[in-house]
């Protein structure tokens, strides 16, 4: 174990986290992802835009994947459609490859555009997924597309649970529209999370896996997996 | 109002729910479909409210003169188009430097811009806005939205009402129920009698001292500029968003002895990388400021040396179209500035180097 984590004691914890763990977790997080996920494009930290002069402070800012595409499988039943993420940049190399199956057809009009932000919110002192749609020629998808984007279960967690809705705000940095998954009950699961790993609560939990655990529950409502070795990397 | 030797707080509530921004409004060139084009409205728009909130008032002006189509009610100014979500005044203090009053606007009926504006129908948008303020105020202060979530739908159309009509006694009797007074028990009247001028005898700042930690919901709108200007006309254009630094981040209040709290320190503790030798640092865990990760191709960057900020100087702060003594106790202006959700919205000017602005 990296001997810089610090092991905290869960019983006080109220699930949320400062604004530097936030830096120390995305920095493991990302780690961990280009380790255990290399066929798919990291997570790049994005220091807060009025930081770029100064190398002060470059804790500011946030976790970035963009230019995933969601390629829809031709299947005639929409319950057996599998949702594949590709990487932009593999797409069109692919598409030179005509005996590829997998890719339907017709042109990039069926690939839809998704990029994902981890932003820190100070006032929930939790992390907030953001992501934004668009086609291939950059209009921005209806919300109604984009639910059908959404892996099936992702509509059961949303209306089963009261934490976990999708909402339209403004980016924190970016002055533009982007869905989000709300935070208001963020702390509240990531704190049964922990509570439910009995080996957290016997000796203690290290703060740098916070993004990993909250990855594994928030990726399921976008259709993002996290790799098995990485979970792994989270429980003693 | 700046000035003011002593304004209690019932006075310093009924001025602020009073505030209104006179607001002429013109319809854009191409939504003109009569000839001559319709006169500009002359509206009082409520400090306190939001632009799209007006269009019962605006609609009758211009409905027969639009081309045909769906409303869908968005403003401008000089080409800027207008954060909804803002409340009026605020963005009166931000953009309008030179206070122009009338304030000219200029309205559009179509051709909403979605790829930079979120979208607004009309009053639910703007009170479910609204509400999800309330809601992130409420957990800043209380650590959970127990509060708000628990009113009873009378209390809420009551209160969201009373924000509607501005009416503060309404407004008054619902809020207090749901108890997001952060000072609440330790500011009586005769704190908020203290006097703004700045000497202040030691009894009155012991008086201020004797404040609870805590989270205060606050949002900053930042803007820099890299000369002096002597006065406020001369002060450069907002003409682009990407020019303020939106800030909606916590104040965190730090309790120490003999010594209060102020706005200054306030709005210093927000902007760490302009002013690092604020003894109120506000970006989290002292125990953790520690580098991360050192292998090379870390997507972190591990490069920790960091280059002290020269001192930037605050030129300007506007809170509700008051432009407040640096040195006022803090807890002051939040219990008698802040609008109805909750957020106190401060409006900051700095003056930076040339390498340090925002572009």
């Amino acid at each position: 174990m990296d001997q810089k984590e610090s092991v905290r004691d869960i019983t006080p914890w109220d699930g949320t986290l400062s604004s530097s763990d936030f830096f120390s977790a995305a920095c493991a997080f990302s780690e961990k992802w280009k380790r255990f996920n290399a066929s798919v494009p990291p997570w790049l930290w994005v220091p807060s835009r009025k930081h770029h002069l100064l190398s002060s402070h470059k804790e500011e800012g946030y976790l970035s994947l963009e230019g995933m595409c969601l390629i829809k499988s031709s299947e005639e039943q929409e319950s057996c459609r599998s949702q594949t993420w590709k990487e932009e940049s593999s797409i069109s190399q692919e598409e030179e490859a005509v005996e590829n199956a997998t890719l339907v057809q017709s042109s990039c009009d069926e690939v839809n555009h998704y990029d994902f932000h981890i932003v820190y919110s100070p006032s929930y002192r939790v992390p907030v997924l953001y992501f934004r749609s668009y086609h291939s020629d950059g209009q921005p998808l209806p919300f109604g597309e984009i639910e059908k984007d959404l892996p099936d279960h992702s509509a059961k967690i949303r209306s089963e649970s009261k934490w976990t809705f999708i909402t339209q705000e403004e980016h924190p940095y970016l002055n533009r529209p982007w869905y989000k998954l709300h935070p208001c009950g963020t702390s509240e699961w990531m704190k049964l999370l922990f509570l439910g790993d009995t080996a957290l609560n016997k000796n203690g939990f290290v703060i740098e896996h916070y993004l990993v655990s909250w990855f594994s529950v928030i990726g399921q409502v976008v259709g993002l997996k996290i790799p098995l070795g990485m979970l792994e990397t989270v429980s003693c | 109002m700046s000035g003011a030797a002593t304004v209690s707080s019932s006075e310093a509530h009924k001025l602020v729910w009073e505030g209104s921004v006179p607001l002429l409004i013109h319809l854009h060139d191409s939504e003109v479909t009569t000839l001559p084009p319709p006169p500009p409205a002359l509206v009082l728009a409520p400090r306190l409210g939001y632009l799209p909130l007006l269009i019962s008032q605006l609609k009758p002006y211009f409905s027969t003169t639009l081309p045909p189509g769906v409303d869908t009610l968005w403003f401008e100014y000089r080409g800027l188009p207008l954060k909804w979500y803002i409340p009026t005044g605020v963005l009166f203090d931000l953009l309008c430097v030179e206070p122009e009053r009338p304030w000219n606007l200029t309205v559009h009926f179509r051709g909403y811009p979605s790829n930079l504006l979120l979208p607004c129908e009309g009053e639910d948008s703007v009170k479910w806005s609204f509400i999800n303020s309330l809601k992130e105020a409420a957990y800043v202060t209380k650590g959970n939205c127990k509060n708000v979530m628990n009113m009873s739908q009378s209390d809420q159309v009551e209160l969201w009402r009373s924000v509607l009509n501005g009416n503060l006694e309404s407004y008054q009797r619902v809020s207090s129920k749901l108890k997001l007074g952060t000072f609440e028990d330790e500011y009586t009247e005769n704190i908020s009698a203290v006097s703004t001028a700045s000497q202040q005898n030691s009894g009155e700042a012991d008086a201020a001292a004797q404040v609870k930690s805590g989270r205060i919901p606050v949002r900053l709108y930042v803007w820099t500029v890299t000369e002096d200007f002597d006065d406020l006309e001369s002060a450069p254009q907002i003409d682009n968003w990407d020019k303020i630094s939106y800030i909606n981040r916590p104040v965190e209040i730090q309790k120490e002895d003999g010594k209060y709290f102020s706005l200054n320190d306030a709005i210093k503790s927000l902007l760490p990388e302009y002013f690092p030798g604020s003894s109120f640092d506000n970006l989290g865990d002292a125990s953790t400021k520690q580098s991360v990760g050192d292998e090379g191709e870390n997507t972190c960057d591990p490069d920790s040396s960091s280059l002290p900020l020269e001192n930037a100087e605050i030129k300007l702060v506007r809170i509700q179209g008051i432009e407040p003594c640096l040195e006022i106790p803090f807890s002051w202006v939040v219990n008698n500035l802040m609008n109805p959700e909750y957020f106190l919205h401060i409006c900051v000017c700095l003056k930076v180097s040339e390498a340090n602005a925002l572009q």
